[in-house]
């Protein structure tokens, strides 16, 4: 296209549009107007249940919409802190969610690598399986994962808490999709000048993805520590519960306290909402590569 | 070469070894265990008698199962179908919008996702409850004046639920749509305006069409979730009438670990494994055809 081309095309663009170029735009703004409406609907529990753990118990039970304490106050959270066993479910919630994410980060590079660089016998079926196992509903193993762990002795126990989370086929099948793609190049010349396979992965492959394993890891972190079902089956004492289900579980001796038990739930998002806000692109990179969106 | 070739095979079983013994002790055997018990009796923990499909009859003339059966598909209707339309209502909206203000009200639509489960039922039974919530403001005057109990009135509990299971989970459908609607060329859109097209027009033309794979992915991927529900259900019926309100991993719970039938909640167990199973392959299916374009 040349540029008189182009002038005459953006004058007849101009003069085709500034009639409903008005109208239009007062139907963009109205849409503009309802996204940001939904956003501070959207927005608003979360700021209500937050600025409800800064009031004292008895404003927070007032009639009427106080969208600010009048008395900002502390006190919730160091009861929580100090009256009940939060330090402790957080702890369990840290060692098990920890522990998760190094094994299934691990384990899923491991496995990744393997299948997608080397050749082996049953390479195809262990392929297979992974895939296989991404349709599985994990919530139907319940009864036999708890049977299992049993067994183990592991019932009420951290590790029991860490086992059946290890299934993780979706973070090997983005390990093996992040593999593929590095070019053979790479490990070819590096082959030349007699590199080993574990050398290949901890010096070429893995570097050369450490986007994706922070991403991984960054999600499967909050995965473990939103999870609910598992821990809340796995664990009955109350020391050895994970804060997802210990706010649930345990109740105050003295009865409903809307703002305590706001402020404990405050306190077990924290992390998550930390990890998210630090790390927003990593977030939601990793939540489009586990529905299959290379992003 | 033939030592290299040896090498490689101890490497990859080296490299595989910790992924192939959590599937098989974790995986593979509880999958299998799951099968056969679900044609014993056997109770929680121990060993049951073959009973054949016993279990599989009972579960069909069980009125507590079909309940747990009606809840899970009403949940899935109320919860999926309007989280996906509003997801790219939303999706649309904040595609318009550049730099922070874009960032900003993303953020606000997508935190939600990131809550424990707990976290979210805790901020949203303090918003209605019953007593001191602050939606109570909105609900008696629609209830003659009279504050309601929300989780406490069947009828309104499943939607209740689901609208507070599409807040918490918005985020993550939004996310989808905008990379779709990124990944489609604003030249179509600039020749489409050349042409005159409304702002209609060329939603129903071109956005729609050329995001529906998207719209299929979001679809099946929230209705093979929410067909596991259990988490919401469970807590905001805590003590209530639960059986009312039983969804089918919660019918599964309270086989095994509330009446300590084992069997019979495994066969429960394996008719949600098969009906989930049949629909992540048909999933998988579409997704490959997306994928083959």
């Amino acid at each position: 296209m040349t540029a008189s081309d182009s002038a005459v095309l953006s004058a007849q663009y101009d003069a085709g549009r500034t009639a409903p170029l008005r109208r239009v735009d007062a139907a963009g703004l109205l849409i503009t107007l309802a996204t940001v409406l939904g956003a501070v609907f959207w927005a608003f529990p979360l700021y209500w249940g937050l600025v409800t753990t800064f009031k004292p118990e008895y404003e927070v039970v007032r009639p009427g919409v106080a969208l600010w304490p009048e008395h900002f106050t502390l006190e919730n959270y160091g009861h929580v802190l100090l009256q009940t066993n939060i330090g402790l479910w957080y702890l369990n919630s840290l060692i098990t969610s920890v522990a998760v994410t190094i094994i299934v980060v691990t384990m899923a590079a491991g496995a990744g690598y393997a299948i997608s660089q080397l050749d082996f016998p049953l390479r195809r079926f262990f392929w297979w399986m992974i895939l296989a196992s991404f349709m599985v509903p994990i919530p139907a193993l319940i009864v036999n994962h708890f049977i299992l762990m049993s067994q183990l002795r592991l019932i009420n126990t951290l590790a029991g808490v860490v086992g059946p989370q290890l299934i993780a086929p979706v973070t090997v099948i983005i390990y093996k999709q992040f593999f593929d793609s590095v070019p053979r190049d790479f490990r070819e010349a590096a082959v030349i000048d007699g590199a080993s396979e574990f050398q290949l992965l901890f010096r070429i492959y893995l570097p050369m993805n450490w986007g994706i394993t922070t991403a991984l890891a960054i999600i499967t972190f909050i995965g473990a520590w939103n999870l609910f079902l598992w821990p809340f089956l796995a664990v009955s004492s109350e020391e050895k519960m994970n804060i997802t289900v210990g706010i649930t579980q345990v109740h105050d001796a003295f009865g409903v306290q809307y703002a305590r038990d706001l402020a404990v739930a405050m306190l077990a998002a924290l992390p998550v909402a930390l990890v998210y806000l630090i790390f927003q692109r990593r977030v939601t990179q990793a939540i489009m590569l586990s529905a299959g969106i290379k992003g | 070469m033939i030592r290299s070739r040896r090498n490689e095979i101890f490497v990859a079983y080296v490299l595989m070894a910790p992924f192939i013994v959590v599937y098989a002790v974790l995986f593979v055997y509880p999958t299998i265990r799951m099968m056969q018990q679900s044609f014993t009796n056997a109770p929680l923990i121990g060993p049951g008698k073959w009973v054949g499909l016993d279990n599989f009859w009972r579960l069909y003339s069980d009125r507590l199962f079909s309940v747990a059966i009606w809840n899970t598909i009403y949940f899935v209707v109320l919860s999926v179908i309007p989280s996906t339309l509003l997801a790219l209502a939303v999706a649309l909206g904040v595609n318009r919008l550049k730099g922070w203000s874009q960032s900003t009200i993303l953020s606000a639509f997508f935190l939600p996702y990131i809550l424990p489960v707990s976290v979210v039922f805790r901020i949203w039974s303090w918003i209605l409850d019953k007593d001191f919530g602050v939606a109570q403001y909105a609900i008696a005057p629609l209830n003659g004046g009279q504050n309601l109990s929300i989780f406490r009135t069947i009828p309104l509990f499943m939607p209740a639920v689901a609208f507070i299971t599409m807040w918490w989970l918005l985020g993550f459908n939004v996310l989808l749509f905008i990379a779709g609607l990124r990944n489609i060329s604003s030249e179509i859109y600039e020749a489409a305006e050349l042409d005159g097209a409304s702002r209609w027009d060329q939603f129903s033309r071109i956005t729609w069409p050329l995001i529906w794979p998207i719209t299929v992915l979001v679809f099946t991927v929230q209705l093979i979730l929410q067909l596991k529900i259990f988490d919401q259900v469970y807590l905001f019926a805590q003590g209530g009438r639960v059986d009312a309100t039983m969804v089918m991993v919660q019918y599964i719970y309270k086989q095994a670990f509330q009446m300590n039938k084992g069997g019979l909640a495994d066969a429960a167990a394996v008719l949600l494994f098969l009906l989930i199973v049949v629909l992540s392959v048909l999933q998988f299916q579409l997704l490959r055809a997306r994928g083959e374009r």
